[in-house]
């Protein structure tokens, strides 16, 4: 489904502040792969995702999503594939616009905006029993603005509306970093419960070796720009947190990986 | 006090030609999240625009159609320089507002004003709105012929047309990126194209308003737009203060800042009659009175930061 050939991406060239953030990385999702990413700070983990989402063009390298190379696609256009939720509780919702009006706009991802209506009656009835499966009250409060929602709240209903359109690639980009560990499960769970229903490609970063163990049915490490183990399979369902922290020394010949993954 | 009260509806009826422009103010510096300093030229473009055709013996819709159109190409430029050129979204309008002095002359064939044959009762009889007109029958006009009937109704077909807009998907896009851009690409939004719209929309809006005052003052000067996007803002804040709480309605919201205008007008022409002003401290008058409207809630927050709920904490305190 996707298919990532040999990208590089480097910030700020030339300059003293130069970060070779992508160095190679190639990687190949199959249809219906819900892939957990592993990595320290500045391992490239966010920057892949970016990289896929086309927040900005990458240095070289393809990206194709579904047989389709959108390697120079820009964002809004690559969205018409994409679901995505952020890190930050605050970034994949409009907060001045009502519940129903955000979803609204995630229906139409991928097709020409015209001077048809918004949304439509048919759709809020849809959008309530949407909002049903998150089990957070929110489906009799369509008119509200998200803005009056906590960070849980807008991170589930970013969730909901990445998975709308039923994309041909969700990108999960630890989005449950920012909330309280009770919030952060509840989400973590209607995550696993999206995917599984329409069983969305996925690829979902984390910070937490034990959710990156737990789901999924893949799991890569990334160390220094490139990614550093690729587990599947039996592999991963048979994995702990110790055997991943030793795998990783090998892999990479470095010791330093469980301060680094631990406190990152 | 009769000054002032025989200037009141010339002081409303010039409020809501100017509330004209404050809701194309309001679509750039309210939804879409941009300064948008274009205004200043655009605004006398309309009038421009208007004096010249209408002089020249063309319908009046038909010259205000052009205004609106002239008005729209300025926001065309400044929206291009802004995403095309990658120009800070201030600096694309002002290059627009100072290009457009030039425009505006040549379109006025290089005189700095205008006037409209108002003196022929035919002419003067085919305008929309006029000074004259506020004297209502007593001066031998019909009182439907009023500005503020004119005016207020030309508004509310103006505020349908916009309500409608702003509720079609196009229109959702727009206000998706003023809201949160990020989310609005993630959506599939095309937020370039959206600023671009949206500069088009706001000051197609502005060089209609100046169209309009443009008649009413039965003249068109070159200095007549300067200042325009401060007294915009004056009447989006003076409408937000006062309904905020009141007008939730995004319909209800644009006729706030109408409103806003109207009360602007009035409280000016107030200080000018009662207080015998030179009208030439009006400018710094209404810098002012902007500069004040937006400290206020700055420093609220900053200064005055008021604890959720000071009836409990005192309670706490105590226990």
């Amino acid at each position: 489904m996707l298919d990532v050939q040999n990208i590089r991406k480097t910030f700020n060239p030339g300059t003293v502040n130069e970060k070779a953030a992508l160095r190679g990385v190639s990687l190949t999702l199959n249809d219906g792969d819900f892939v957990t990413v592993i990595g320290g700070n500045g391992a490239g983990k966010s920057t892949l995702l970016n990289a896929v989402a086309g927040v900005w063009p990458v240095d070289s390298g393809t990206i194709s999503i579904g047989g389709v190379d959108v390697t120079r696609l820009p964002e809004h256009k690559r969205a018409k594939y994409i679901g995505r939720v952020f890190q930050d509780p605050m970034m994949g919702t409009a907060a001045t616009m009502q519940i129903e009006e955000n979803m609204a706009l995630a229906a139409r991802r991928g097709q020409a905006r015209t001077l048809r209506p918004g949304i439509t009656r048919d759709e809020r009835d849809h959008y309530r029993e949407m909002l049903k499966i998150l089990d957070l009250g929110l489906e009799d409060r369509l008119t509200s603005k998200v803005g009056l929602l906590s960070g849980g709240q807008r991170q589930a209903l970013t969730l909901l509306m990445a998975a709308l359109r039923k994309p041909d690639l969700l990108l999960l980009d630890e989005h449950t970093a920012a909330l309280d560990p009770k919030t952060a499960a509840k989400v973590l769970d209607a995550t696993e419960r999206i995917v599984q229903k329409d069983h969305l490609t996925t690829l979902m970063i984390t910070h937490n070796m034990k959710d990156a163990i737990v789901h999924g049915n893949r799991l890569i490490m990334m160390y220094e720009g490139r990614i550093a183990l690729d587990i599947s399979g039996e592999d991963k369902k048979k994995l702990t947190v110790e055997d991943l922290l030793a795998r990783f020394g090998q892999a990479t010949g470095s010791d330093e990986a469980d301060d680094k993954l631990l406190l990152g | 006090m009769t000054g002032f009260l025989s200037a009141l509806p010339g002081a409303a009826s010039q409020g809501l030609i100017w509330g004209v422009m404050a809701i194309g103010v309001y679509i750039t510096y309210k939804i879409l999240d941009i300064a948008d300093l274009t205004v200043d030229g655009s605004f006398c473009t309309g009038g421009a625009v208007f004096v010249m055709l209408f002089s020249s013996g063309v319908n009046v819709w038909l010259a205000m159609l052009a205004a609106l159109l002239a008005g729209m190409l300025a926001g065309l430029v400044t929206g291009l320089l802004h995403t095309v050129c990658g120009i800070p979204a201030i600096l694309a309008g002002i290059l627009t507002q100072l290009g457009l002095y030039s425009v505006n002359m040549a379109i006025m064939d290089m005189k700095a004003s205008v006037a409209l044959p108002i003196t022929q009762a035919d002419t003067l009889d085919k305008l929309l709105v006029s000074l004259r007109f506020v004297q209502g029958p007593k001066a031998g006009y019909p009182a439907w012929r009023h500005p503020i009937v004119v005016v207020g109704l030309f508004t509310a077909v103006l505020i349908a047309i916009l309500y409608w807009y702003f509720g079609t998907e196009l229109g959702a896009s727009l206000r998706a990126t003023g809201s949160n851009p990020n989310m609005a690409r993630a959506q599939g939004i095309d937020t370039d194209l959206a600023k671009v719209l949206g500069l088009i929309l706001s000051n197609g809006m502005v060089a209609l308003s100046g169209a309009l005052l443009c008649q009413y003052n039965g003249a068109n000067d070159i200095n007549v737009g300067r200042g325009a996007i401060v007294i915009g803002l004056a009447a989006v804040i003076i409408g937000e203060v006062l309904f905020s709480k009141v007008f939730i309605n995004f319909a209800l919201k644009l006729l706030a800042v109408s409103i806003g205008a109207i009360i602007y007008y009035v409280v000016i022409t107030a200080v000018l009659k009662l207080g015998n002003l030179n009208a030439n401290y009006l400018k710094l008058l209404t810098a002012l009175v902007v500069a004040v409207f937006l400290t206020i809630p700055y420093w609220k927050g900053k200064y005055f930061s008021k604890p959720v709920n000071p009836a409990k904490k005192e309670e706490g305190s105590h226990a």
